[in-house]
């Protein structure tokens, strides 16, 4: 499920990486913009609508399958946004450079962080990633530096 | 002896949902459970749950099993016995044997009996697998996730079901190494976005695999890895060697049902359902007037599935006692919420088990 | 072997406490099950089965006897739910065990 190119132009947006009918609808509710629709089944897969939704990130921190990013293709010049979950320890922060990996886990490049978000108790933390858009679209994971995801591909 | 409106063998899920069915409405009920901790296998889920808000999608296990356990102690007709084993059932006179936790041996007078004993793990024979270092993936959660203490440095997880998915992704959390996920069946069989979360972290999942032996002096200290052709058998010139300190099984769960064997239920062989389970009526009625089951007990499925069973036979049985005034709104209410989280295609081997167990 | 660090539990431990595994003085949290403390000291091997072959950890619910100990003379302890208590003399156990005095007094019927 990913917006066309024209949508991508105007700003960020959520990415749902979730293509498998399981029962699970705690995104329905993560959205205060109405922009993740009502489901009929828990069961449905999720349907964003993407004029609707603002990238703010929200339902990234409540998907418990963590299936859910968001991409700014607008962010700079020359570099994208992406947020994404992050569950592990040590939690990167603002600044620290990482390591990118594709859905695969294979190292792709670099990005750093510019933001840490820990807003709500339940919610899993999300980290802003800066990278370059063209590794926007495939990095899924990332790691810092030394330790963590030695395992390459 | 003493004598219970309701007893409940088991503190899980399933267990806990049913005894609250009981103790809000104002009976006595008593809930015993083998382990020193109640919430079941509850108290291992570090990840978030899915499903839908009533089943409390979005929150962790080990807050739900706080959480329940928590509520049950307002009623002061509940009591909870913790480290206290179910030895037997006698239907005769509805008694249970009880080992409590001093070690002495109780006998309870049960009007109505609840069985919620869950599910054990299912075995992988292989040569080796007596080997320390090969365990269940229940007891590798439980080391690491109630006793903090990392269950090795490489782990193999054996499994692609939600719990070996799962259980891999915890042993990331926990800074342990998974080497790979070797599963027999030529597809993942857990969910997509479980397996996403571990392989963009860099685990390999071999499908169409298994584990051929365990080699080790005195511990694991590597797995034999081996390509399953159509047939299901090993192909010898695909094998290859992992090093690995702990081989990981999460293989599958068969019911727990001693204790509906002896009540004298009829037991019916379900393979969708994980084995022998007692025939029940979709409400937790089994064919003994007096004995319900809960959760996995009565077939395999997740935990959000436990709660509702839970509750429908909690239900049933203070309904059976003619102290269930709400009983048609209730039900009505725990089965369509069971019945939509068994709806889509993740819930086609549950219904077509309990479809076979009707006929 | 412990998880100092997680990122979602916290570890509520009890008392550090000195205990002895086949003469050896380790440490271990009191209260915790005997094959975690020894688990986490890099001990795997608690039980030789009547055959020899070695015995570790297994279902950790008490249910699989592959965890069987030698605890303050006592045999077959289920080490896996048997709570660790200071000073506890843990034995590695080879095959069923043997009940202290039953070599040397006659078994009570």
């Amino acid at each position: 499920m990913m917006p066309d190119e024209e949508r991508l132009k105007q700003g960020p947006v959520a990415i749902f990486e979730c293509l498998q009918e399981i029962p699970c609808d705690p995104c329905a509710d993560a959205c205060q913009f109405g922009a993740v629709l009502a489901f009929q089944d828990i069961n449905d897969l999720p349907q964003l609508d993407y004029d609707a939704c603002n990238g703010c990130g929200n339902c990234v921190s409540r998907c418990p399958g963590l299936a859910i990013f968001v991409i700014d293709m607008t962010w700079s010049e020359d570099k994208a946004l992406l947020k994404l979950p992050y569950e592990l320890l040590p939690l990167p922060q603002k600044g620290d450079e990482v390591r990118c990996f594709d859905r695969e886990g294979t190292e792709v490049g670099q990005g750093r962080i510019v933001r840490v978000v820990q807003s709500l108790r339940v919610g899993t933390p999300v980290l802003w990633v800066e990278l370059d858009k063209e590794l926007a679209l495939d990095v899924r994971h990332v790691a810092p530096l030394s330790g963590g995801g030695e395992r390459d591909g | 002896m003493k004598q219970v409106d309701i007893a409940v063998v088991g503190a899980g899920p399933a267990g806990l949902h049913a005894a609250l069915m009981g103790a809000e409405r104002g009976l006595d009920v008593l809930v015993i459970d083998n382990a020193g901790q109640a919430g079941g296998q509850l108290v291992k889920q570090t990840h978030k749950f899915f499903g839908s808000r009533e089943q409390r999608a979005g929150t962790r296990g080990i807050h739900i099993a706080d959480e329940l356990t928590k509520k049950l102690s307002t009623y002061t007709k509940a009591r909870l016995w913790l480290s206290s084993t179910v030895l037997s059932y006698y239907p005769a006179d509805q008694t249970l044997m009880i080992e409590d936790d001093a070690e002495s041996i109780r006998l309870i007078q049960a009007q109505r009996l609840i069985i919620a004993t869950g599910a054990s793990e299912k075995l992988l024979p292989f040569p080796g697998n007596d080997l320390p270092g090969v365990y269940g993936a229940g007891a590798v959660q439980t080391l690491m996730n109630v006793h903090g203490v990392k269950p090795g440095r490489k782990v193999l997880m054996v499994g692609a079901g939600n719990i070996g998915l799962i259980v891999s992704y915890q042993l990331l959390q926990s800074d342990v190494e998974v080497v790979a996920v070797v599963e027999a069946a030529p597809h993942i069989g857990g969910y997509a976005v479980h397996a996403s979360k571990i392989r963009r972290m860099g685990v390999p999942i071999y499908t169409s695999h298994s584990v051929k032996a365990a080699r080790g002096e005195q511990v694991l200290e590597r797995a034999v890895i081996w390509q399953l052709d159509e047939q299901w058998n090993g192909i010898d010139s695909t094998q290859f060697e992992l090093p690995c300190d702990v081989l990981c099984l999460a293989v599958g769960l068969s019911p727990l049902t001693e204790l509906l064997w002896q009540a004298g239920c009829r037991m019916v062989f379900v393979p969708e359902l994980g084995g022998h389970v007692p025939w029940h009526n979709g409400r937790g009625a089994t064919s003994v007037p007096e004995v319900f089951v809960a959760g996995d007990a009565g077939g395999v499925e997740e935990a959000s599935s436990a709660m509702a069973t839970g509750a429908l036979a909690g239900l049933s049985a203070v309904e059976s006692l003619g102290q269930c005034p709400d009983y048609a709104e209730a039900t009505g209410a725990w089965s369509r919420e069971l019945d939509a989280l068994r709806a889509g295609p993740a819930g086609s081997k549950i219904r077509k088990g309990l479809q076979s167990l009707q006929l | 072997m412990r998880i100092s660090e997680h990122p979602i539990l916290k570890f509520r431990r009890g008392h550090r406490v000195r205990f002895y595994f086949d003469g050896q003085e380790m440490k271990g949290f009191e209260g915790e099950p005997i094959a975690a403390a020894l688990h986490a000291e890099g001990v795997r091997v608690l039980h030789y089965s009547e055959a020899g072959r070695p015995r570790g950890f297994f279902c950790a619910i008490g249910n699989c006897s592959s965890c069987l100990m030698m605890v303050d003379s006592q045999p077959n302890v289920r080490t896996c739910i048997t709570p660790l208590r200071a000073e506890m003399d843990i034995r590695t156990q080879r095959g069923r065990g043997v009940l202290s005095g039953e070599q040397s007094e006659d078994r009570e019927s």
